[in-house]
């Protein structure tokens, strides 16, 4: 009998796994990576509480994804084009390579 | 769906999102993080397929697989690393010791606070599905103004990437 | 010559001459169970009343002889429910498989019979008569050839590559609904399953460009990838048009609206509007673009990128990725048939006795014989036109299409339909395609003879 904690621990487990590439990775392009992977984490737990919520016929749950979804499209185009940008300016994806206002 | 087919769905599942949401944040090669994390995301939409979130379920493999996925992978081949992926060395897994302990802390309380809530033992209370009539009608009557805010955010989106990565040459 | 040497010892090499041990193993297994259902006295009774009746009720037949089977099978090997639901199941996908196959192998040679005709030669004529079993000889020479992987690619995601193409384009087969009663699988959001599977295959296209560690193959795998991407847009904004109108997203549903006919004769398809007909021809061309089919077969122009993607595969991976070309352009034709032409409904009343399936795949054979008439007379265009052409063309047509019928919906979809939605259709066609591309306008051609 699949419980709401068995995908509340799935979701737990994809959101450090994505939280670890933020804080140890160096390269821009693997913490985005690690940005998608919470997200998706994120949205994970709005479907798993709409099915296992006390009214599913309201399709909450399934509509902020709609948007959450639609919101980190335009988030990756955004990010993916600063990380073009800084490349073409540093010439580096790596964090440390453009840390200027680093005192 | 019967109980052990959905058991058996559930763990395939797990295997294949969390192998590759491990792969996408550890292997070396970024090329190889990239195809890892669009399977992660097939995954993913397994599992709001099997929640009973179909239509979520194929707009996550639209979205997510077929254009955040390879835009990454465009971005990867844009962008060239700084030289070869290094070699695993213990010295590096020692200055990423911290990061790795906090996200571990963070997995630990959020898997603990979630085993001992009663609350969240509760099966699901019957086979709900989405209607795709129900989900249409609420998003142009309830759920309007949310919708054409992200049609606008889209447009800016997509003139604000196309701005951000056009050549500078022309000033 | 040393480094002729060198080279092929970077290989592996299987010993030429012998039978793979795959083929070898596969031929026992076809052999063996032949000799036991030859054997099995059983299966005459059940299967011959079950194939006459089938015979009787040819529109039911492919229902009745599965059910036919599934008797034998219960009664002479198959106790549980469960494994008798996933034999259901498996000859489904059976016969799926084998009817693609069949259809593959005759498409590989009419389209190059066609080809030839249409370039005054004859085509393959030697193996057989007229040339029929030149599919056959080309599956035995493609499955034989030395596969041969680049000692600088990434070997797994190399490997991987042509598996992540055809799994895709053969699990949309799934959802097409080939006659009243024969879609494999009814799902609810049917098209939207469709075109997120397709969008899978550009995964799958990087892969093999980036896995070669060739630049062609890169190359042409960044152009196949922004291709795909771009002409996907137009192929969902008009298949978007069709569940308008339909009110579903369920190809069942969309090809019963397709039902019937108005005066009698005329069918109730959705080509058969005046946004229906534009729509029908954007999404085509979507499609032949999507199906990197010529005249968008750019990626893999010989004559700049040698084979695209392709390029550093060989053998049985790269017939791997034809069959999926194939299996993908059998599969969006299919698509087409079912948002526009009608699905398996016949074109006249007359023609009704003649079976749902058949003409469902009439319909879709005529699709892909137009895609190989249009590779064999239209060249191939420009990479900078192609994407002019999907952003700049395509897309605002898409949209236009999406306002007309909506504007032919409103207007009680008959002759005032006619007349207020094909200006919509038309004008911002004559806008788009004529008034704003004065790059290409024609001047008058002027004519140089040689004197003398």
């Amino acid at each position: 009998m699949l419980t709401l904690e068995f995908f509340l621990i799935i979701s737990a487990a994809l959101f450090s796994l994505g939280f670890a590439a933020v804080l140890t990775r160096r390269n821009v392009i693997m913490i985005l990576i690690g940005i998608e992977l919470m997200l998706s984490s994120a949205n994970l737990n709005f479907i798993a509480f709409w099915r296992f919520g006390p009214d599913p016929d309201a399709l909450t749950g399934v509509l902020f994804v709609l948007f959450s979804i639609a919101v980190a499209a335009a988030e990756a185009a955004v990010g993916l084009a600063l990380i073009i940008l800084i490349y073409r300016h540093f010439k580096s994806t790596n964090t440390f390579n453009f840390s200027l206002l680093n005192g | 769906m019967s109980t052990t087919a959905a058991f058996i769905a559930y763990s395939v599942l797990t295997l294949v999102t969390l192998g590759a949401a491990l792969a996408a944040v550890s292997l070396r090669n970024i090329v190889h993080c990239g195809l890892s994390l669009a399977l992660a995301f097939v995954g993913v939409a397994g599992f709001y397929i099997l929640l009973g979130a179909e239509f979520v379920g194929f707009i996550q493999l639209l979205v997510y697989v077929g254009a955040v996925a390879v835009l990454i992978m465009f971005v990867i081949l844009l962008t060239r690393p700084d030289g070869d992926p290094q070699p695993f060395t213990f010295d590096r897994l020692r200055r990423a010791l911290p990061g790795l302990g906090i996200a571990l802390a963070v997995f630990l309380v959020i898997t603990i606070s979630i085993r001992t809530s009663e609350s969240l033992r509760a099966g699901a209370p019957d086979d709900a599905g989405v209607s795709i009539e129900a989900l249409g009608h609420k998003l142009v009557t309830s759920h309007l103004l949310p919708l054409q805010i992200t049609g606008v955010l889209l447009t800016a989106a997509l003139i604000g990437a196309v701005l951000f990565a056009m050549k500078e040459d022309n000033n | 010559m040393q480094l002729e040497a060198s080279h092929i010892n970077s290989h592996a090499t299987a010993p030429p001459g012998r039978l793979p041990p795959a083929v070898a193993i596969a031929i026992a297994g076809i052999v063996l169970t032949g000799a036991g259902a030859l054997l099995n006295l059983k299966a005459p009774g059940i299967l011959l009343p079950a194939a006459w009746e089938a015979l009787q009720n040819p529109s039911e037949a492919p229902l009745l002889l599965k059910g036919g089977l599934l008797d034998y099978l219960e009664q002479g090997w198959i106790s549980s429910p469960f494994f008798l639901e996933l034999a259901s199941i498996q000859i489904t996908i059976a016969t799926l498989l084998s009817l693609f196959g069949i259809l593959f192998a005759l498409t590989s040679l009419v389209e190059r019979k066609v080809l030839a005709r249409i370039q005054n030669r004859y085509g393959p004529n030697r193996v057989g008569p007229c040339g029929l079993f030149q599919p056959i000889a080309d599956g035995i020479k493609m499955l034989i050839k030395e596969d041969i992987v680049p000692r600088g690619a990434d070997k797994t995601v190399h490997l991987l590559a042509p598996v992540v193409m055809v799994v895709p384009a053969l699990l949309v087969l799934a959802i097409l609904p080939y006659g009243p009663g024969l879609t494999p699988v009814e799902l609810s959001v049917g098209i939207l399953f469709f075109f997120a599977l397709g969008a899978t295959t550009e995964v799958a296209v990087f892969m093999a460009g980036w896995g070669s560690n060739n630049k062609y193959s890169l190359l042409g795998a960044m152009r196949a990838i922004a291709q795909m991407i771009s002409y996907e847009l137009p192929l969902i904004l008009t298949a978007l048009a069709v569940v308008m109108m339909a009110g579903s997203l369920s190809p069942v549903a969309i090809v019963e609206a397709q039902g019937g006919y108005s005066m009698g004769f005329i069918p109730d398809w959705f080509a058969l509007t005046p946004w229906g007909i534009a729509a029908f021809i954007l999404f085509f061309i979507a499609a032949l673009a999507e199906a990197n089919r010529s005249p968008f077969d750019l990626p893999e122009g010989e004559s700049e990128l040698v084979a695209g993607h392709l390029t550093e595969y060989s053998g049985f991976k790269y017939a791997t990725f034809f069959l999926a070309e194939y299996i993908g352009l059998f599969a969006i034709c299919g698509l087409a048939v079912t948002l526009f032409l009608g699905g398996w409904h016949a074109p006249l009343p007359v023609l009704e006795f003649i079976p749902g399936y058949i003409w469902f795949f009439l319909k879709l054979f005529a699709l892909v014989l137009a895609a190989i008439w249009i590779r064999g007379t239209v060249p191939r265009i420009r990479t900078d036109h192609l994407m002019y052409f999907a952003w700049k063309f395509m897309i605002p047509a898409g949209f236009v299409i999406i306002l007309a019928a909506a504007a032919w919906h409103y207007s009680g979809a008959g002759w005032l339909g006619w007349i207020i939605a094909t200006p919509i259709v038309l004008l911002p066609y004559l806008i788009l395609a004529r008034g704003l591309s004065n790059r290409y306008a024609t001047s008058g051609r002027t004519y140089r003879f040689s004197e003398g």
